[in-house]
């Protein structure tokens, strides 16, 4: 080529993240981001002794080496049930909400490419206390109806945002509007359910709409942790393909992304994730935007970063209980109002250096 | 037989056609470039081409089978495309951008072999960013990242390569350097390639098989210094022009007659036709949006498209 070179290899380098890669004599190879597989298991390390501190913070505290003494069995019969069936329960529906949050909201952002395209902007979150809603004050449901409600919200609107927004294929802007449409007209049906609701069923709405973890048993945890044993995965296969469609997508198309398709089985268990996250403990606000963020901010990746946000989730909402309990007594606030103040003040740092850097 | 043809496809979006009946041969070993004014169905037939965009009637045989009919991955180990708009995603560096060629190659137990390091060193070698190699993508300039998404499409190691006017926003120097490299590309490495470009003295300098484009149809096709006439000029572009021998290459060079020699109708056609002859792929989003290569609202290109050809 007739272009000098000297120029740019003349300044200096800025280090990508260093890329290990694995390999077989079979001629098998798998590529791991130091940094990001650094993250997650710190990630993971925080949120396993986070969710030890919460499962001894309560009206009879437990310490530390007591908690770890009887979820390995040897604690005695009274903090057996106070640790076994009473905390963690709550501990790991936490976990798994903040898992499939963080998962959901880093694939919504990744196919819409948009940081803002998360479920709870898109309405998803409003769709599932739509579902909760009609169920305790039209129908007059069970706890369990009202889970099953949510999830059956949920899934309509990611399923009506989703063909509202098809035109040849399923593109970012018009995703990101049609869903910010869908959850203002999801959040005038919820006003409107909740002004024909007696006393105790707004009250019972109410405390639903915020997120919360309290009470939560082995009953919530079961049909979450099935959920994500099938959908995480489905998701993580996907999540090689997803990187390319960040690039576009003819871009993806050339490479042999099979880009509706991926999309649509992304989206899928997105929206899945979501429903059955929020079923589980409400709209716990804001930790769909914020977790794949900030996992992204730590591992300094490009691409989805589904793994990190996950890890990220999951510590969050246990930080956040934990702190909301620490805070302001055993289960007088939600953890979902702590979150939603969070994420709340991080959205708007998040428009204001968007807009400085001209993304939106 | 050739190994990429449009057999009598009919294109388009939705309920708009953009070309009907539309029959193209990419002579195997060629430097096709496509050439017509705007709204003409150029980038939509590459798009067809490159399996982009199904026809509605017709079909687009790679080898002798209709290309929807294998496996993406295999097509794309075949066939590979620059296409209009790319996004490099938020900080990646030019390596790993590069890198991502490779995927049509790779699986999820097979993610990085040591075949692929070496195809993405030889890719990143032969387009000159391989100094780059750990700079983030977009701090480059145009001329640079556009350098960056050839090395991605070369690592695909496809033996056809399809380019949708990859010299757009390019200054004068650039968009000769990318020609060179494509011209390289075609001449050392032995591979096909497809391109659509907007200038038409480039196209007849650089193309060993030229194919003009207007309203759908094709007018002409062949060697530019058989095909380019002051004649063909004017039919395609509603233009009235000299076409002399380029002094460097010999090559038709197409010289616009002065205003004054077009007369009111001319200047009227001109307005019709050539006026807008760049306007169509956007102006200036790259100093806003340097990570994106073309109309700045990544997906709307496909929709600018149709818009321009309903024009």
């Amino acid at each position: 080529m007739k272009t000098p070179r000297n120029g740019p290899a003349a300044r200096p380098v800025r280090k990508g993240p260093p890329v290990k890669s694995l390999r077989t004599r079979g001629g098998l190879s798998v590529r791991v981001e130091a940094r990001s597989a650094l993250v997650v298991l710190l990630l993971l390390l925080a949120a396993l002794a986070a969710s030890v501190v919460l499962i001894g913070t309560g009206d009879y505290p437990i310490g530390f080496a007591d908690v770890v003494r009887t979820l390995l069995g040897e604690g005695n019969p009274g903090q057996e049930f106070i640790v076994n069936d009473l905390r963690l329960p709550r501990v790991l529906v936490a976990l798994l909400v903040g898992a499939a949050l963080g998962l959901g909201g880093a694939v919504f952002q990744s196919v819409s490419r948009n940081p803002l395209g998360s479920p709870d902007i898109l309405g998803l979150g409003q769709g599932s206390t739509a579902g909760a809603l009609f169920t305790i004050v039209v129908l007059g449901g069970s706890a369990t109806q009202v889970t099953l409600g949510a999830l059956a919200g949920g899934l309509l609107t990611g399923a009506a945002i989703y063909l509202l927004a098809w035109k040849r294929g399923v593109h970012g802007y018009r995703f990101v509007l049609v869903g910010i449409g869908a959850a203002a007209i999801v959040t005038a049906v919820n006003g409107y359910l909740l002004t024909k609701a007696d006393l105790v069923d707004a009250a019972r709405a109410l405390v639903w709409m915020t997120g919360s973890l309290t009470g939560r048993d082995w009953d919530q945890v079961w049909p979450l942790l099935a959920l994500c044993a099938v959908l995480v995965p489905l998701a993580l296969v996907n999540a090689r393909p997803l990187r390319m469609l960040e690039m576009g997508d003819d871009a993806a198309g050339a490479l042999g992304v099979r880009v509706e398709r991926t999309r649509l089985l992304l989206m899928l268990s997105a929206v899945v994730l979501t429903a059955a996250a929020t079923a589980a403990a409400g709209p716990v606000g804001f930790l769909a935007l914020t977790a794949p963020q900030l996992a992204k901010r730590l591992t300094k990746a490009p691409g989805p970063n589904l793994v990190p946000a996950m890890a990220m989730g999951a510590t969050l909402l246990v930080v956040a209980d934990w702190s909301s309990q620490r805070i302001f007594g055993a289960d007088q606030l939600p953890v979902g109002v702590l979150t939603g103040v969070l994420g709340g003040a991080y959205l708007l740092w998040l428009l204001v250096t968007e807009r400085r850097a001209g993304r939106i | 037989m050739n190994r990429l043809i449009a057999d009598d496809v009919t294109l388009g979006y939705d309920q708009r056609v953009i070309a009907e009946q539309l029959s193209v041969e990419i002579p195997d070993n060629s430097f096709t470039v496509i050439v017509g004014p705007n709204a003409c169905g150029k980038s939509t037939l590459l798009r067809a081409l490159s399996r982009m965009l199904k026809p509605s009637r017709g079909r687009v045989l790679l080898d002798g089978e209709v290309i929807q009919s294998y496996p993406a991955k295999k097509v794309a180990r075949t066939l590979g495309l620059l296409p209009q708009s790319s996004i490099a995603p938020d900080g990646i560096t030019v390596g790993d951008l590069v890198a991502r060629g490779r995927y049509p190659h790779q699986g999820l137990l097979r993610q990085w072999s040591a075949e692929d390091e070496r195809v993405v060193r030889e890719s990143m070698a032969s387009t000159g960013v391989e100094a780059l190699a750990d700079r983030p993508v977009d701090e480059l300039s145009g001329g640079q990242r556009q350098r960056v998404w050839i090395a991605m499409a070369l690592a695909q190691q496809t033996p056809l390569l399809l380019l949708d006017e990859p010299t757009t926003f390019l200054d004068i120097q650039h968009q000769i350097d990318v020609l060179d490299l494509c011209a390289e590309l075609h001449e050392d490495q032995g591979r096909t390639l497809v391109a659509v470009l907007h200038d038409l003295n480039h196209a007849a300098r650089y193309a060993t098989h030229l194919i003009a484009l207007r309203d759908g149809k094709v007018l002409a096709e062949g060697a530019p210094a058989e095909i380019v006439t002051a004649e063909l000029v004017e039919r395609l572009f509603g233009l009235r022009c000299q076409v002399i021998d380029d002094p460097e290459t010999g090559t038709p060079l197409v010289v616009p007659a002065a205003r004054s020699a077009r007369g009111a109708a001319g200047k009227a056609r001109a307005r019709e036709h050539g006026e807008d002859a760049g306007a169509g792929t956007g102006t200036g989003p790259l100093t806003k949006k340097p990570a994106v290569r073309d109309s700045g609202v990544e997906d709307d290109a496909v929709k600018d498209d149709v818009v321009k050809d309903n024009v």
